[in-house]
């Protein structure tokens, strides 16, 4: 049994999905998705162990010997990332029922939960296969049950929102399938391990060159990167609220997964920072993004847009520490990963209790709402103290370590840049917490009352955990810091 | 040189009129049609990729030695379901699209939804009543 739990930890979501639809009963559908949710986390947790204690897992798929067959590699990365989206998709799962009886139509409540399965199965395969073609499959997994979840939203503009996600998410899906396609002209195998040996062979030439750049395109239209972001505040705004506080915690950081994988690993470090000059790129990409998507978050009336922007922004900032090439920027890169997870995931179920109660989340109908729900809107204040990285919450460790790489490599000016965003940050969290503490409650806010328990249950384990994790850092930073160092020590 | 690549070169404009399809067209059916030239052009360039010239289909017999590789065809057909799905899913989006919006040109429902969001930042918090968004 602990042989297979690599090929468990995506075969249990995956095979739970068809079976929902035997069980029909929305409430019993929940429960199970829950306790599968529950098992893949526990999965996860026995897999970090495993592999802290006795390094890498090579799992072969169906008995196929790797590069042949389909080869499953956890190592401290894909384990680090596992656990997060497992977590996050528990703890989300949690308030589900409670939050879609109020957004989807109840007929619809069923397959709501498939999908979410399937996009969770989709999100964990990425990253724990180490077949490059897998990779594909699993992403295409994941994109489509994520178009069709953000179409369950009551908004109309939701399908709008959904439709250009789909456009864009299948161009940047077929540009990694096209990298992936030359990638196998030149080397002649899919396995991730077999690649990065063979690619230096052939390095020199255009094609591996062609390929690196389509990959890199496309993994960046999937993690939001400015300027290709454009498909993601629609679509984190208009979901159901479930569905955003799932996909702003967890499907952006799978990209960021990706293009850790493929510079690092496959493609390795000197040929990806000297093929192109990413560094200058992404640098560029990065700060531009944080500066322009926070001063977008501050001019937004919907709480959700605000939000969805202030994700872009802290995309940047993974970025940023991404291009420094250095071990302590890429720590900061996963432990703002984690971070970030933590936060949006709180803040965004928090916004899902609001749209329980309240029906929607435009800022004009926050008047006094600190009064009506005290613990949703401190859980919302915490979160957001969170993303403008003040001390003794989590945002300010990885904020810290982002500023330590900078700085060891003296880079002032890019510095005071991921200080400026932080003040914006400021000004954006601001405006909620003006109106929803000082300003009087108005007749629709009056009628309000605290959110159910169901939703302060998760909200406020995950604000526990932004507290918890900028305190006590040991966890997080040990297990970041030893991922980065093994990505950088050559073979992942 | 032109003609070995023909292939190739099929593949580059297949490629090229399913984006300019998808960026420039504002109705979201002829938007579908780009995106899916845009994929085939992709099954075109891997199916050719594993031919070999005077190669036959791999079955094992006693006088075939030479014959194309079937990887990149297996893993085509992956792709193509995938397409499949997207198309589908894309289309079933379009038609709640029509039934919401009443239209399928970018242009218009962009209106309208401009027109749902100045609505929205103007409406005084007293007189809130957030039911313009939502779909009948």
């Amino acid at each position: 049994m602990i042989a297979h739990l690599p090929v468990l930890q995506v075969i249990v979501p995956l095979m739970a999905a068809p079976i929902c639809l035997v069980l029909k009963r929305p409430q019993l559908v929940w429960l199970f998705s829950l306790i599968v949710s529950g098992i893949a986390f526990f999965i996860s947790i026995l897999l970090l162990q495993q592999v802290i204690t006795s390094g890498v897992i090579s799992y072969e798929l169906g008995g196929w010997q790797a590069p042949w067959g389909i080869e499953y590699r956890i190592d401290k990365l894909n384990a680090f990332l596992l656990l997060i989206i497992t977590a996050i998709s528990t703890l989300v799962l949690f308030s589900a029922q409670a939050s879609i009886e109020k957004e989807i139509p109840k007929d619809k409540h069923t397959l709501f939960y498939i999908l979410y399965l399937l996009s969770l199965t989709g999100m964990l395969g990425i990253v724990a296969t180490g077949d490059a073609f897998n990779v594909f499959v699993f992403l295409e997994i994941s994109s489509l049950s994520a178009y069709a979840l953000i179409a369950l939203g009551k908004d109309k503009r939701a399908l709008w929102a959904s439709y250009q996600y789909l456009i864009m998410g299948t161009i940047g899906a077929t540009f990694i399938l096209i990298g992936i396609g030359l990638m196998y002209q030149m080397t002649g195998t899919l396995n991730m391990e077999d690649l990065s040996q063979r690619l230096p062979e052939v390095a020199q030439t255009r094609t591996v060159f062609t390929a690196f750049t389509f990959v890199i395109v496309g993994v960046c239209l999937k993690l939001a990167l400015f300027p290709l972001h454009l498909w993601l505040p629609n679509a984190y705004a208009y979901a159901p609220s479930i569905v955003t506080a799932f996909f702003a915690a967890t499907a952006t950081k799978v990209a960021i997964y990706l293009l850790i994988r493929f510079t690092f690993s496959i493609f390795g470090l000197s040929f990806s920072f000297t093929a192109i000059p990413l560094q200058t790129l992404f640098m560029a990409l990065g700060l531009l993004g944080i500066v322009i998507a926070s001063t977008s978050a501050i001019y937004q009336t919907n709480i959700k847009h605000l939000f969805a922007y202030s994700s872009i922004a802290q995309i940047g900032y993974m970025i940023v520490g991404f291009s420094m090439t250095s071990v302590t920027g890429l720590t900061a890169t996963l432990l703002h990963l984690f971070n970030h997870a933590l936060m949006k995931s709180a803040i965004f179920l928090a916004l899902a209790a609001v749209m329980y109660r309240l029906g929607n989340v435009q800022l004009s109908n926050f008047h006094g709402l600190g009064r009506q729900m005290p613990l949703t809107m401190a859980a919302i204040v915490v979160g957001g103290l969170s993303l403008i990285g003040v001390p003794l919450t989590v945002g300010f460790v990885s904020k810290w370590y982002l500023l330590v790489a900078l700085i060891e490599q003296g880079w002032w000016f890019v510095a005071a840049l991921v200080l400026l965003g932080s003040l914006l940050a400021l000004v954006y969290v601001w405006r909620i917490v003006e109106v929803a503490y000082f300003k009087e409650p108005t007749n629709t806010s009056l009628a309000v009352t605290e959110a159910p328990v169901v939703f302060l249950i998760p909200v406020w384990t995950l604000v526990i955990a932004n507290i918890y994790f900028g305190i006590d850092t040991r966890l997080s930073v040990h297990v970041a810091q030893a991922a980065a160092m093994s990505l950088f020590g050559g073979a992942p | 040189m032109l003609l070995g690549l023909f292939n190739d070169w099929i593949v580059i404009v297949l490629m090229m009129i399913g984006l300019y399809t998808v960026i420039a067209h504002g109705n979201l059916i002829k938007k579908l049609v780009g995106l899916t030239i845009f994929q085939t052009s992709v099954f075109i360039f891997y199916i050719s990729m594993a031919k070999v010239s005077g190669g036959t289909a791999p079955i094992l017999a006693d006088d075939i030695t030479k014959y194309s590789n079937p990887l990149p065809h297996v893993l085509i057909l992956t792709a193509i379901v995938v397409g499949i799905a997207t198309t589908a899913l894309g289309l079933a989006l379009v038609v709640r699209i029509k039934e919401a919006y009443n239209t399928i040109e970018e242009e218009e429902i962009q209106q309208q939804d401009n027109q749902i969001q100045t609505m929205l930042t103007q409406q005084t918090p007293s007189k809130e009543d957030n039911n313009t968004g939502e779909q009948s």
